[in-house]
């Protein structure tokens, strides 16, 4: 079966929001774009994620979370169904820092993808690409499709439900 | 000494975030269960980025406690190796710096769960400091 982006996105605003005071939420990521083997998210400026309060910088872990965030969804577009796909690894190189009160904007794509491995690359950046605050390179894991069955069965049927009510 | 430490930890608003706690000098600190640092309601396992940034935060403050400098180590880049996935229990990791000069400090940082001889990550950090 073919990949469903739109179904992918719907799956990712699930992932990103629906588990109030997790991870996702607590850094605040919300999915902007998803395209094959392209994936963009945002990431707004909190007080909570701040590294340096005499600056107000926030800290490279919010950078390097809302990073491989973004690089494993961007893996997820390259899979052939909907699915999950664990880091392997991660490399974060910090260009700048983030400039205090605006938001951060990640954009991952997949620029190779072999039978159990996805490599992806990322750019963190206030808007302009040019001047990125970090980029990242990221290889997730390609896993069997079939491991997905269970959460695709029931990602559908909640889908349904809330379709039909 | 790691009294004082903690309470510098606790100036920093993403340390409280994540629930980071320095538990000896030597390099060990510890990231309590906490749903905020949960990324996989369903298993259910820690977000890999709250592992991360846990092992980065721990590397820059254990610069801080080693180098007596009161200025923030700048972060230049960090690499992590996920070998196991997180589960939702207390994590701890161990800082080791394998290079401390003048400009550049190079730290090795292993994480791990119940047992340290089955690391759940490993890391390194490269740091710039001023003089």
């Amino acid at each position: 079966m073919a990949l469903d982006l739109q179904e992918l996105r719907r799956f990712v605003d699930v992932v990103l929001q629906s588990n109030p005071g997790d991870h996702f939420t607590t850094l605040g990521i919300a999915v902007e774009a998803v395209e094959h083997h392209h994936v963009q998210m945002s990431m707004p400026y909190r007080e909570s994620l701040i590294g340096d309060p005499d600056t107000g910088v926030l800290h490279g872990g919010a950078i390097t979370a809302l990073l491989d965030t973004c690089c494993g969804f961007a893996a997820a577009t390259a899979l052939d169904d909907l699915g999950m796909t664990p880091t392997i690894d991660l490399r974060i190189d910090y260009m700048r820092a983030a400039t205090p009160g605006k938001s951060v904007i990640a954009d991952a794509e997949v620029y190779r993808v072999s039978e159990s491995v996805i490599f992806t690359r990322a750019l963190a950046h206030h808007g302009d690409v040019q001047h990125p605050i970090a980029s990242a390179v990221g290889n997730f894991f390609r896993m069997e499709s079939a491991l997905f069955e269970e959460m695709r069965r029931e990602f559908r049927r909640a889908e349904a439900t809330e379709g039909g009510a | 000494m790691t009294d004082d430490f903690q309470a510098r930890i606790d100036r920093v608003p993403y340390a409280r975030t994540l629930g980071i706690q320095m538990i000896n000098e030597d390099g060990c600190f510890l990231l309590p269960a906490r749903k905020s640092n949960i990324g996989n309601p369903t298993l259910p396992a820690l977000h890999g980025g709250a592992i991360a940034g846990f092992m980065e935060l721990s590397a820059m403050i254990h610069v801080l406690s080693q180098g007596g400098s009161d200025s923030t180590p700048k972060i230049v880049d960090f690499a992590v190796d996920f070998v196991r996935a997180g589960k939702f229990e207390e994590t701890f990791c161990r800082c080791e710096l394998v290079f401390f000069g003048r400009k550049m400090i190079n730290v090795s940082i292993t994480a791990w769960q119940d047992d340290p001889g089955r690391p759940i990550a490993k890391a390194r950090a490269q740091f710039l400091v001023k003089d």
